[in-house]
């Protein structure tokens, strides 16, 4: 579709209930939102229900009820409205392009002939020429001959969303096409990507369950569970101060209290929290753990919950002074696990705190089970969330 | 004469047209069987699978009297052509096509059910329709699937013997293929005509199926096609 005939505001528009009856869970789709021109996250665990939501856009997938359009364009309507019939725009005539998981490039075609596949309807120049300058721009000219087994993952990533790209889609649907590279493959991706949209601005649906390809790319998020939108917002709404729980395990805090709210400081902007010791220790009768923790709109003695990353907390073996960070807690090493190429420890300050160190940092420290420790933490490294 | 050269030069001529129209009305059946979600739809493959285990003389039986001058079928060539269909060469690859269907849509079938739905998918949503789909997506990765399917057609075609007997008898030059001819020899006792025939049958379609094979055992290799991102 030439870009002069195209609507001036190809927003998104879907609002789609679909569901799987099924003996053993019962699953439905329930979402309702719009994406503008420009990156839209999915944000969410497996099974939540994102590429359900994206089959439905496709048409891949038929929705029980609902609406999806782009600007002015229909592509599926459930309602009969006037005309007798729902609306159901076949798969190949919506124009969507889609980049699936499995990336599902054709392994009997060259690189340039899965590239040109969707263009059978442009005359042979015309083709050739947009095939060529679609490879030029994601950098894969020179495997033009080669066939999808013969070349690296990060390149058949590319190659896929060249192959999607090049039919010039209204919208884009990306179903965690990041998912097997490795950072700087994925980063270098993300900015020829970045790039493309901004030449062509269309919605695009981003699904990931990585926290970096959330911050590296979001504009907006929306956060699945479970067949509905939690919550939505920028990607730092979301992911800083989540309100959920299970947000939050997502954006991977390993540490989560409860808490009440003990002081308000409106014009620091910040809050004191006080962490429900779940036990008193029999050594330290009476231990109060206090939190310093960005202000949000709370009242005195509410209850919320704190999320606090293992790895954004540091470990002194002596009492450290002269810091600007607020909150530093003393307590006792409780153990040391190795994971991988970093360590785990465990810190009793009246409540249990995992620290995540680094193997130098553990030896250098000479540390061991039992030894007296101080914690230091953040005000800004303390997320609150809705209990 | 030892061998009966003429029966041979039918025999072939039989199993290539055979196998041809076999391709030709195989694929759409087997594409049909693959991708149909209709309900009813083992009926279809109870029906095509049938050969297998019919006794062929069943099979020759009742193509015969479908073939012949009081059916509507028969009745309808019969005003067409003046001649009945029965000990016809025409009505010998009739009942041969019945007779090797299963051969070669099982074959296409099952090629058909194993390339990765999530290619049809992608090719769908790049614009194609269901038709390129088929002949841009499934027919090339099916192509071991469509030789064997083929093959098999061809060499059941070549072996066969009782519904040729019971649909064409023994007319040489229209009906009498090899098998018939080594039958008619055993019959007189010319034991060494027989055994002239009947091995050189045996190398010819030994020959055919090895090479065919040889040809297609790239196999391995092109499961790798069916390779995902990697992990």
């Amino acid at each position: 579709m030439p870009a002069e005939i195209k609507p001036a505001n190809p927003t998104l528009s879907a609002r789609i209930r679909k569901s799987f009856p099924s003996t053993e869970r019962e699953f439905s789709l329930v979402v309702d939102f719009n994406a503008a021109p420009g990156f839209t996250i999915l944000f969410g665990a497996s099974g939540s229900g994102k590429t359900t939501l994206l089959d439905c856009v496709a048409g891949l997938a038929t929705p029980d009820a609902g609406r999806i359009a782009v600007g002015e364009r229909v592509l599926f309507d459930a309602d009969r409205h006037d005309t007798g019939s729902r609306t159901n725009v076949p798969v190949a005539k919506r124009g969507v392009g889609y980049v699936l998981q499995a990336l599902a490039l054709f392994p009997h075609l060259t690189v340039e002939q899965n590239t040109e596949y969707g263009l059978a309807h442009l005359p042979r120049p015309a083709r050739k020429q947009r095939v060529v300058a679609m490879l030029q721009e994601f950098r894969i000219e020179q495997l033009r001959q080669q066939r999808p087994t013969e070349i690296s993952g990060g390149e058949r990533q590319r190659v896929a969303l060249a192959r999607a790209l090049v039919t010039d889609p209204c919208v884009l649907l990306l179903d965690e096409p990041l998912a097997a590279l490795d950072a700087a493959t994925k980063s270098k991706l993300l900015d020829d990507l970045r790039r493309w949209n901004q030449a062509h601005r269309i919605p695009i649906l981003y699904v990931t369950h990585s926290r970096e390809e959330v911050l590296a790319l979001g504009e907006r998020v929306l956060v699945m569970e479970q067949g509905r939108i939690i919550a939505h917002g920028t990607p730092h709404e979301v992911l800083s101060a989540p309100l959920q729980e299970t947000v939050a395990q997502l954006a991977g805090f390993e540490n989560i209290f409860d808490a009440t709210v003990e002081s308000v400081h409106e014009d620091r902007g910040t809050m004191l929290c006080r962490i429900m010791t779940c036990r008193l220790p029999a050594d330290k009768p009476g231990i109060v753990v206090l939190l310093e923790t960005p202000l949000i709109r709370a009242e005195m003695g509410s209850c919320m919950r704190v999320g606090i990353r293992a790895g954004d907390i540091l470990l002194a073996i002596a009492k450290p002074v002269g810091l600007s960070a607020r909150n530093v807690i003393a307590g006792r090493l409780v153990s040391l696990e190795r994971r991988d190429m970093m360590i785990s420890a465990r810190v009793d300050c009246g409540v249990d705190m995992e620290v995540y160190l680094t193997l130098a940092a553990c030896d250098a420290l000479s540390l061991a089970e039992g030894r007296e420790v101080w914690l230091v933490i953040k005000t800004h490294s303390c997320h609150l969330m809705q209990r | 004469m030892l061998i009966d050269w003429q029966a041979f030069r039918l025999t072939i001529e039989l199993a290539v047209v055979v196998s041809a129209i076999l391709f030709v009305i195989g694929l759409p059946l087997a594409w049909w069987i693959a991708f149909s979600r209709w309900r009813w739809k083992f009926f279809v493959e109870a029906m095509v699978a049938l050969p297998i285990v019919l006794p062929p003389t069943v099979l020759g039986f009742y193509v015969l009297v479908a073939l012949g001058s009081q059916s509507p079928l028969g009745r309808w060539w019969q005003s067409l052509t003046g001649h009945t269909l029965a000990f016809t060469f025409t009505g010998l690859v009739i009942g041969s096509i019945l007779y090797s269907l299963p051969f070669a849509v099982q074959p296409f079938a099952a090629s058909f059910s194993s390339v990765d739905r999530k290619l049809l998918a992608a090719s769908a949503t790049l614009g194609a329709s269901p038709l390129r789909t088929f002949f841009r997506v499934v027919v090339p990765l099916s192509v071991p699937g469509l030789v064997t399917g083929v093959v098999l057609a061809f060499a059941h075609t070549m072996g066969e013997f009782g519904v040729v007997l019971m649909i064409g008898g023994n007319i040489p030059g229209v009906t009498r293929t090899v098998s018939i001819g080594i039958y008619d020899q055993v019959q007189a006792s010319n034991y060494s005509a027989a055994n002239a025939m009947a091995l050189l049958l045996l190398v010819f379609c030994f020959v055919v199926l090895t090479v065919v094979y040889g040809l297609n055992r790239r196999t391995p290799n092109q499961r790798l096609w069916r390779m995902g991102p990697v992990k």
